[in-house]
């Protein structure tokens, strides 16, 4: 029993993870109706970005926190370089051309970054503790062992969430956000600018890609695979419902744990690796039943 | 059969039919003759559930209760599908035309359920595939010329104006060769100019083919000038049947349509 | 001037609706094709052969494919490599399993094969639709990637998981020199590119389109919605494991088990978009594009004298490959086919526009 639940513990954790790279999808997708393949290369770039300034100012008095504000000032030089390059000659294309033009951007910025950079394995030491804690101990026999970095990882995230969910209901900015969400033209028709708008999502969205660079940085150094978690972040979609910051956070979860359960119980019986499309299998099974995701918004055809 | 105006025996009928979406009842218990070979025209005001009722006749809404009898066949719902094929053809209000494609094209596959040529042929587009496409075509440049579109065959219909668009759309209709039309705002959006056009077209089809025809729309001259009967629709609920002039003295339709003090 | 349809009168719908109505393109058509079957051959290097025209032609074929089911029939698929795995690896096994069965015939096999799994991820289509539809198909993608790489008998045990093929030979006569592979593969194209056109431009064809385009309307006037999409994945997908097969056989002809990933996936549909939605000449020309692209990026530093690192050049590679991405998509959405229409109505006038 310990045991299982050392894995789901295990598996929530990096459903965290997931959900955190998801939810940069989310908030492009409600904002701009855009599939954002990039995300997982902006995780990427963010955290190449910080981990490369950070041995580049090291002899500074604060490399960290003076990597990080040049970080997010890049992320928000990119926002705004992808508004003003791609968004705004594309306004109007159907869905699918913009999806293919964000995976000209996750190529563009798959390459400047190792260019910039280089593609080799950094490790990300921002103090955030690795000894495993022992918890539950009076509960299960043998405790339960979970890594403190996943813990702070799960604060993280929910703070974060905390943060963008005041954001969205409490600010003009918010309020802008969701009536853009809900219809671009009758929303620039009252007079929201639709430009602006678009640079803060995808400001918001690459900070939010930065923490999910940190956090996966520093639990697995920052490499090229950080690209590919986009990946594993897309089922979290199906799953959650595109539109929904919730679903988001629930799917996350529920893959996360899903994943590693299946690949400890499930795995031994076929082959092992089932990691690689088991979420991809539990999302389209969950489709089946449910078109729109979890959390999706039901949309009906009229005729 | 064709050209025969007489109306005929009831052959479409639904039976206290009720539709709700969540907690809203879009129609309830309406029941509703239609007669071979008439116009009936359905006016109600905006969200009378006119449309819902077209979109259950043609199988797209399924009712909470009641039944649709058409030829003499009892059933609780119509799919899209079979409706099609028995011979019920419609048009949108907002127009739901194949914005890709050439107006030909759109024509050619409302005739998708006559054509039979298998796979094979088809990948080879000989024979009987080919035979097929040239015979349907003569068909569908009938219904071309009766249209009078004669010289946008070839154009896609998202570059049409409004009012040819809604032309294609019945051309598309017809060339089903449907036993019922149903016609949802066929004149919506139209100057008179048009909408003459339009009557025309519509009187046409069903004094030559003898198509039954059921219409919504919400010009009034041209409602009582087109129709046989009118059916009065207001909150879900049939408030008045019967000829034009009937309903033009319906104290309820009246009501309706003016307001009342309450 | 060059391009103009006045004094072509057509006299029956027959000719009306031929392959080809308007008599330049015709001729355009033929030219094309004596290019293709004659000057190529004549003049190509063995490195052409190699690097060049046997790729463009067998993932013209893929890009043809995909075009049929994203571009005709509005369901978007990021599975192609998928479908070329499973042709390719179905190609495989009924080879080395049943030996006596011709290549040819295998590949057909193989595509067959990739249409039975092409039917069965159709499936969800008729639930889901956009977006969601493109994720579900990366589950097949994932599926694969791992099905291939980690069940032995897919691979007949090889220990490294990497297959190298049997030479090609039908009825004596072996595909092993790059003209001969490059005619086998230009001939199956041309094939497969007459029977798109002649089922786009039919009953199937039409349905598909009337789904992509509108498909409760379609669904009204008779268009079964299940029997439109299915097919298109059907026959998408044939199409797709025929090009797999040929691939691994024809260009590749040992591959490891990650040759048919993601990345396939994409470029398949870059050419496809690149090329033209829902235009056969569109998705060639795409297809041309793409393979010739990271060639020339290739070859651009050393031509003007620079000698860069190979990882440079490759993260320079998908970077500009990126870029010229987004700049064809902003510039022209429709693709080199929306090009070549424009270039076309321009050749009716020119040069004379007055």
């Amino acid at each position: 029993m310990g045991f299982f639940v050392e894995v789901l513990i295990g598996g929530l954790m990096a459903g965290v993870l997931y959900s955190l790279v998801a939810l940069g999808f989310v908030l492009i997708f409600k904002a701009s109706g855009v599939f954002n393949f990039a995300q997982g290369a902006m995780v990427l770039f963010a955290a190449l970005t910080f981990v490369r300034l950070i041995d580049i100012l090291k002899d500074t008095f604060a490399p960290i926190m003076l990597s990080l504000l040049i970080t997010i000032a890049l992320m928000v030089v990119l926002a705004m370089a992808v508004e003003r390059l791609v968004l705004r000659p594309m306004v109007n294309q159907p869905g699918i051309s913009l999806f293919m033009a964000t995976l000209g951007i996750a190529y563009f910025l798959d390459g400047f970054g190792q260019t910039l950079w280089g593609s080799d394995i950094y490790t990300l030491d921002i103090g955030i503790p690795k000894e495993p804690l022992m918890l539950l101990e009076t509960v299960f026999e043998g405790g339960v062992l979970v890594a403190s970095e996943d813990l702070i990882a799960t604060v993280v995230a929910g703070l974060l969430v905390v943060v963008l969910a005041i954001f969205f209901q409490r600010t003009r900015v918010g309020r802008a956000l969701r009536a853009v969400a809900d219809d671009h033209q009758a929303a620039q028709s009252i007079g929201i600018p639709l430009n602006y708008i678009w640079v803060v999502v995808w400001t918001v969205a690459g900070l939010v890609a930065l923490v999910a660079g940190i956090i996966w940085g520093s639990k697995l150094g920052v490499q090229f695979s950080l690209s590919l978690i986009a990946l594993k972040a897309l089922p979290v979609l199906i799953l959650g419902g595109f539109e929904s910051v919730l679903g988001a956070i629930i799917g996350g979860l529920i893959i996360g744990a899903g994943e590693k359960l299946s690949e400890i119980y499930l795995g031994p019986y076929v082959g092992g690796g089932i990691e690689y499309w088991f979420a991809y299998m539990l999302a389209l099974f969950f489709l089946l039943f449910r078109p729109q995701g979890l959390f999706g918004e039901v949309h009906i055809d009229r005729v | 059969m064709a050209g025969d105006r007489r109306i005929g025996e009831t052959i479409l009928r639904l039976d206290d039919i009720c539709l709700s979406f969540g907690g809203v009842n879009a129609l309830s218990n309406i029941s509703i003759d239609v007669k071979e070979h008439e116009i009936l025209a359905i006016i109600g005001p905006n969200g009378a559930g006119k449309s819902s009722l077209l979109n259950v006749i043609n199988g797209v809404y399924h009712p909470s209760s009641g039944s649709v009898t058409y030829k003499g066949q009892t059933r609780n719902q119509m799919r899209p599908h079979d409706a099609a094929t028995q011979g019920i053809a419609r048009t949108f209000q907002n127009i739901a035309l194949f914005k890709g494609m050439s107006v030909l094209n759109n024509i050619m596959t409302g005739r998708t359920l006559k054509m039979k040529a298998g796979f094979f042929w088809q990948c080879l587009h000989l024979g009987k595939a080919r035979n097929e496409e040239i015979e349907h075509r003569k068909k569908v440049e009938e219904i071309i010329d009766f249209l009078q579109i004669q010289s946008i065959r070839k154009t896609p219909v998202g570059r049409l104006p409004y009012g040819l668009q809604k032309r294609v759309e019945l051309g598309r209709a017809l060339a089903a060769e449907p036993e019922i039309l149903l016609l949802d705002e066929p004149m919506a959006g139209m100057n008179i100019e048009e909408k003459e056009d339009m009557s025309r077209f519509i009187l046409d089809v069903n004094d030559e083919f003898g198509t039954t025809i059921v219409l919504i729309e919400h010009d009034m001259g041209v409602v009582m000038d087109l129709s046989d009967r009118v059916v009065v629709l207001d909150y879900g609920k049939k408030i008045g049947d019967g000829t034009p002039d009937e309903v033009r003295n319906n104290q309820e339709v009246i009501d309706a349509y003016l307001g009342v003090a309450h | 001037m060059f391009y103009r349809e006045t004094g072509q009168f057509k006299t029956s719908y027959q000719a009306d609706q031929a392959i080809f109505p308007i008599r330049q393109d015709r001729i355009f058509i033929l030219i094309w094709l004596l290019i293709g079957f004659a000057v190529i051959p004549l003049v190509a290097s063995e490195y052409a052969f190699r690097a060049i025209l046997i790729p463009v032609t067998i993932m013209g074929l893929a890009a043809l494919g995909l075009n049929i089911l994203v571009g005709y029939c509005g369901q978007v698929s990021l599975g192609t490599g998928a479908f070329m795995a499973v042709g390719a690896y179905a190609a495989y096994n009924f080879m080395i399993r049943v030996p006596e069965l011709n290549p040819l015939f295998c590949f057909v096999l193989g595509g067959l094969t990739a249409t039975g799994v092409g039917i069965l991820f159709g499936i969800p289509s008729l639930r889901i639709k956009g977006f969601y539809l493109a994720v579900a198909t990366l589950a097949l993608q994932f599926f694969t990637d791992w099905a291939f790489s980690r069940i032995g008998w897919f691979t007949n045990y090889t220990p490294s998981g990497s297959i190298a093929v049997q030479p090609v030979e039908v009825f004596g006569f072996a595909f092993n020199t790059p003209l001969r592979k490059y005619f086998l593969c230009l001939t199956i194209l041309s094939i497969f590119a007459l029977v798109a056109k002649n089922i786009v431009r039919g009953r199937i064809g039409r349905a598909w389109m009337a789904t992509r385009d509108m498909d409760v309307a379609a669904e009204i006037i008779g268009i079964r919605p299940m029997y439109a999409k299915l097919s298109a994945f059907a026959v998408s997908s044939f199409f797709i494991g025929i090009a797999g097969a040929l691939w691994a056989y024809i260009y590749l002809g040992s591959w490891e088990p990650l040759a048919f990933d993601i990345n396939v996936s994409f470029s398949v549909l870059f050419m496809v978009i690149i090329g033209g939605l829902g235009s056969i000449v569109g998705g060639l020309m795409g297809a041309a594009f793409i393979t010739l692209l990271p060639l020339m990026l290739n070859q651009l530093p050393s031509a003007m004298g620079f000698e860069i690192s190979t990882a440079l050049i490759k993260h320079l590679e998908i970077m500009i490959f990126g870029a010229l991405i987004i700049f064809f998509l902003a510039v022209e959405p429709l693709g080199f086919a929306r090009l070549w229409q424009i270039a076309k109505e321009k050749l009716r006038l020119w040069p004379f526009p007055h």
